[in-house]
């Protein structure tokens, strides 16, 4: 009884798993396939011959590493300030007392529910006064603080114990001190989180991009497939080839932060 | 804690946020507001005496949309099944990943959430395959049953299931990592104590996983609700909102009259009323868990 | 993804509703003559760099021809970007918006009423009365008129493109018919024919795809209808000769002649290939496709030929579609920008770019040349583009069709609907997308 229990837990893990999987093991498998291969019945998994050419055509007709660098610059950018601001501002909810302190995250908390696509014309004619149309701070300075992020890091935060902060300021450390010294390590994985998820939301990001970036080189690179679907509607393989391309960075960046955001979400959406 | 903090050392730690926020989303949603009380459109771009205030009117006439009202009956679709689904989803494959038996957990997570981290954009062109009513590797599969071939995003009615299945593969590791983090902060003792008194598992479940779920559960449902009500990019990028217009959401249509048509009045005046039914439906759900738990 | 194949047709025709006539030289004309001359002096040593906008495939290759432009005038850079036929509409409207269109760029030309209601386009008659490469009559008149709204010119046809019937030769003789059809009667025949021949299988006559508004508005044009009326004010989809052409379409679907749904059709050169359709009304992108993907054994098998014709006056009309170039309002190299646009409608660029990507010369002389005569598919083509009408030049044309028509054919095919009521809500709809337009030509009057 016990034993079957638990090979029928196992089973469902594996099945849900597969599932799960299938479509990127096609993605990556029809990607290698011969022109024209993916598109017969019954449906190939596995490519008669690993043919590299739709990776040679993306380098070669697509200038995939000037979108690869644009993606990185602005995701980094993105990520890097947004941490900053957002780690500041929920610290100071978290720990710092003030009047209406209380009001006022809740008025940012409930303008979650506003939708972002609502700002998006408003935005766009003000960064166009500002002469900030495709570059990449069109994209990074909007970005910069999200309410979203502030409220991750303020739940966490509010896990810190005072003592610890009162101790600090009793040998009279500055507050920005505290903060550097104390705060930032301590909030080590929910950072990472954050900054995963920003970095992977906006490497991801389609619409505004597509908007603000009038340039083709200063194109990202769900812009850039998107371009190359347009032109290649019907080369399936060659399309796969490039949706594995714009998958990977994303990947790597990934695997090797994900031992950290486990800690991070564990503290960080729970406690009220 | 000691009494309110010096008033320039907030500034330094708010300031740049508030400013932010404010100048990028607070200024424009009340910009976007006064858009929609006008008929802007291509006509006022390029000869601004071409605007006309219209108060309301955009408003009256999107309650006489059809489009609208579709939209918006394909969106509730969306949320109130995809939504509750997603989340029963995530919190199963929680509870899975979170039981003893299982092997490799790690992996497991990685797998779970691989779909997570993928671009929308390569997520749907994989799954138009997938779809593919003759060579979709779905109707294959079910071919070996004696079932089909169905045509997932050819046939109104199967269109929209289509997407939410796909939603749900896309975003359900997302919760299920949020879900794991609950289920670990519940103590152990809890369930000890429930096994001497001879509780099966499925009582467990009941009586200790679910109450002590609930701030998560709630969490995780608000946040669902919210993104699913704006759904956009599954549709746009897989059926533009067709076959029939049975996939044209919300936020959909309000991007199609704003940026493809410039209809600028009109199309705020729709993310008006998204944020309307957002609001509305966030207040319902704050008020069953708050009457199920308290 | 079905918005691309409808974006890349961009379908641009339109109605001959100005007689040609000399255009009147302004004084305006005299002066530029006169800056010509001065600028010529002044900038002799300064290089120009020119920005320009080009979508789709022609963005792609456009970059080949700028070598010799270059020698030519040594003193101009070009500096060529592509842009997506999906996101292009936006795209435009939203570098419009934010003042960072190009010097010069390509147009589809249904969209030239639409940017010079945003005052985005600068009128080019001075240019083309002082040009010795440029003139009217060296261009299709169907397309070249429309880039003329109120007898001003604001756009140079680059490409052109119309549709035609595309056909399984070998299916066509297998049910008896050695031509392709020149009447819609012999159409609706030959169509039951070959469903008869595919009994049980799922095979169809003709693809009429449902996402695709073009079918529905050329069969319109073919029989008589203006599609708009009363100064374009308002909308004439329910007035009979657009009906009759409609239900005449309908009943493709309702007798099985063509499927109801386009997902099975993901890719087109494959289902022709396997007969899943016999004909197929679409535009000269995919004659270099089909020679491309299509399997060799088939390659004798399919043919283009003009379109059939409600009455005995074979062929029926085709929409004047294709792209223009057309000058940024505000550039400041104009001047500059003009040599670009004339450089691209020499006969020998011309041809040149139709060995690059096969799109159709807008010049009619550069039809004579072999390459064209040895090529059987473009014979059709050729035939046709000499009986092309435009659909209606107002900026909204491109909402009323991209958005309402569309959804209309598609609830009738799925018999949703029957086609008066889906007709008189097309009309009101459209009646309501023209309102701002009443509007602001009342105010004018």
């Amino acid at each position: 009884m016990y034993r079957t229990k638990k090979y029928l837990i196992v089973c469902l893990a594996i099945i849900i798993g597969v599932f799960t999987f299938l479509p990127f093991l096609w993605m990556i498998s029809a990607s290698f396939m011969q022109t024209g291969e993916a598109n017969i019945y019954p449906p190939k998994l596995l490519p008669s011959k690993i043919d590299f050419s739709h990776y040679k055509t993306l380098f070669t007709n697509l200038d995939l590493s000037r979108y690869l660098i644009n993606s990185l610059i602005i995701s980094l950018g993105v990520t890097f300030f947004s941490l900053i601001v957002n780690s500041m501002a929920g610290y100071a909810f978290a720990k710092f007392k003030f009047s209406r302190k209380k009001s006022l995250f809740n008025f940012l908390l409930s303008s979650m529910i506003i939708p972002a696509q609502v700002t998006m014309l408003p935005v766009f004619l003000m960064l166009k006064k500002m002469g900030l149309i495709n570059t990449y701070f069109a994209i990074i300075i909007p970005g910069m603080a999200s309410i979203f992020g502030i409220f991750l890091i303020r739940q966490y935060a509010l896990s810190i114990p005072d003592s610890l902060i009162e101790a600090a300021r009793i040998d009279g450390a500055s507050e920005f001190l505290i903060y550097r010294k104390i705060i930032l390590p301590l909030c080590k994985p929910i950072l990472v989180t954050l900054g995963l998820f920003t970095f992977m939301g906006t490497w991801n990001d389609f619409l505004w991009p597509l908007i603000v970036m009038t340039d083709s080189s200063m194109y990202t690179m769900p812009v850039a497939l998107a371009n190359l679907m347009g032109e290649h509607v019907q080369d399936t393989e060659l399309m796969m080839a490039g949706s594995v391309l714009t998958i990977i960075p994303v990947l790597i960046v990934f695997l090797a932060l994900q031992k950290y955001y486990m800690h991070g979400i564990l503290m960080g959406s729970v406690k009220e | 804690m000691r009494s309110s903090v010096n008033i320039k050392i907030l500034i330094l730690f708010l300031g740049p946020s508030l400013i932010v926020l404010t100048v990028f989303f607070f200024l424009p949603v009340i910009a976007a507001f006064f858009l929609s009380l006008t008929d802007f459109d291509i006509y006022s771009l390029g000869n601004i005496s071409y605007l006309r205030f219209v108060g309301f009117e955009n408003y009256v006439q999107l309650l006489n949309d059809p489009l609208f009202w579709t939209a918006l009956k394909n969106t509730f679709y969306f949320v109130l099944v995809g939504g509750p689904l997603s989340v029963v989803v995530s919190l199963g494959t929680a509870v899975l990943l979170n039981s003893k038996f299982v092997p490799f957990k790690k992996l497991f997570r990685l797998i779970y959430f691989l779909p997570v981290v993928t671009t929308l954009v390569a997520v749907s062109i994989v799954w138009k395959y997938i779809y593919h009513p003759r060579f979709g590797l779905l109707n294959y599969f079910l071919s070996l049953f004696n079932i089909g071939p169905l045509d997932w995003l050819g046939n109104p009615s199967l269109a929209m299931p289509s997407i939410i299945l796909m939603a749900i593969w896309k975003n359900f590791g997302y919760n299920m990592i949020i879900f794991i983090a609950g289920l670990q902060n519940i103590p152990l003792e809890l369930y000890e104590s429930a096994s001497i008194e001879g509780a099966n598992a499925w009582q467990k479940f009941k009586y200790i996983t679910i109450p002590m779920l609930a701030p998560t559960t709630l969490f995780v449902s608000v946040i669902t609700m919210i993104g699913y009500f704006q759904l956009f990019a599954e549709p746009y990028v897989m059926t533009q909102g067709g076959p029939l217009n049975s996939t044209l959401s919300i936020v959909l249509y309000m991007y199609q009259e704003g940026f493809r048509w410039w209809n600028i009045g009109y199309s705020t005046s729709i993310a008006f009323m998204l944020f309307v039914i957002i609001l509305i439906g966030t207040i319902i759900q704050f008020k069953l868990q708050k009457e199920k738990y308290v | 993804m079905k918005s691309i194949l409808i974006y890349q047709n961009s379908y641009h025709a339109r109605i001959t509703t100005f007689p040609f006539g000399k255009v009147k030289v302004r004084a305006s004309s005299f002066l530029i003559c006169i800056f010509l001359l001065w600028s010529c002096s002044q900038t002799e040593n300064k290089i120009v760099t020119l920005n320009f906008w080009a979508m789709g495939v022609e963005g792609e290759v456009v970059s080949k021809l700028i070598p010799d432009f270059e020698k030519e005038f040594p003193n101009i850079k070009i500096k060529v970007q592509q842009i997506p036929w999906t996101a292009a509409h936006e795209k435009l409207i939203t570098a419009f918006a934010s003042e960072t269109l190009p010097d010069v760029f390509q147009l589809g030309n249904t969209w030239i009423p639409e940017f010079k209601a945003l005052n985005a386009i600068a009128p080019l008659n001075n240019f083309i009365n002082h040009s010795s490469v440029v003139s009217a009559n060296k261009y299709f008149e169907g397309i070249w008129d429309t880039n003329v709204i109120d007898s001003i010119i604001y756009g140079i046809p680059w490409y052109v493109d119309t549709r035609v019937l595309f056909y399984r030769k070998d299916i066509l003789e297998s049910v008896g018919y050695k031509d392709p059809p020149k009447t819609w009667n012999e159409l609706f025949e030959m169509s039951v024919k070959i469903r008869d021949k595919f009994k049980g299988q799922t095979k169809y006559a003709m693809l009429i795809p449902t996402n695709e508004w073009v079918p529905f508005i050329i069969f319109g044009i073919q029989n008589g209808s203006s599609l708009l009326k009363d100064n374009d004010e308002y909308a004439d989809f329910s007035g009979k000769k657009f009906k009759d052409a409609f239900d005449f379409l309908i009943k493709f679907y309702r007798e099985r002649l063509a499927p109801t749904d386009m997902q099975q059709v993901l890719n087109i050169y494959q289902a022709f290939a396997e007969g899943f359709f016999t004909f197929y009304i679409t535009g000269p992108w995919n004659v270099t496709e089909m020679k491309k993907r299509l399997p060799i054994s088939l390659q004798d098998s399919w043919m283009t030929a003009p379109l059939p014709s409600p009455d005995s006056n074979y062929p029926g009309y085709s929409l004047a579609g294709g792209s223009s170039l057309v000058l940024n309002k505000n550039s400041k190299n104009k001047i500059y920008a003009w040599k670009w646009i004339e450089y691209l409608s020499k006969n020998e660029t011309q041809l040149q770019f139709y060995k690059l990507v096969s799109s159709l010369p807008a010049v009619k002389k550069v039809w004579e040349d072999s390459t064209f005569a040895n090529d059987p598919y473009m014979r059709a083509f050729y035939i046709q583009l000499h009986k092309t009408k435009a659909t209606p030049k107002i900026p909204e044309w491109e909402q009323i069709v991209f958005s309402k028509i569309q959804q209309y054919a598609e609830a009738v095919a799925t018999n949703k609907m029957n086609s008066r009521q889906a007709l008189n809500l097309l009309d009101e709809d459209a009646n309501k997308i023209l309102e701002k337009r009443r509007w602001i030509l009342s105010k004018e009057r």
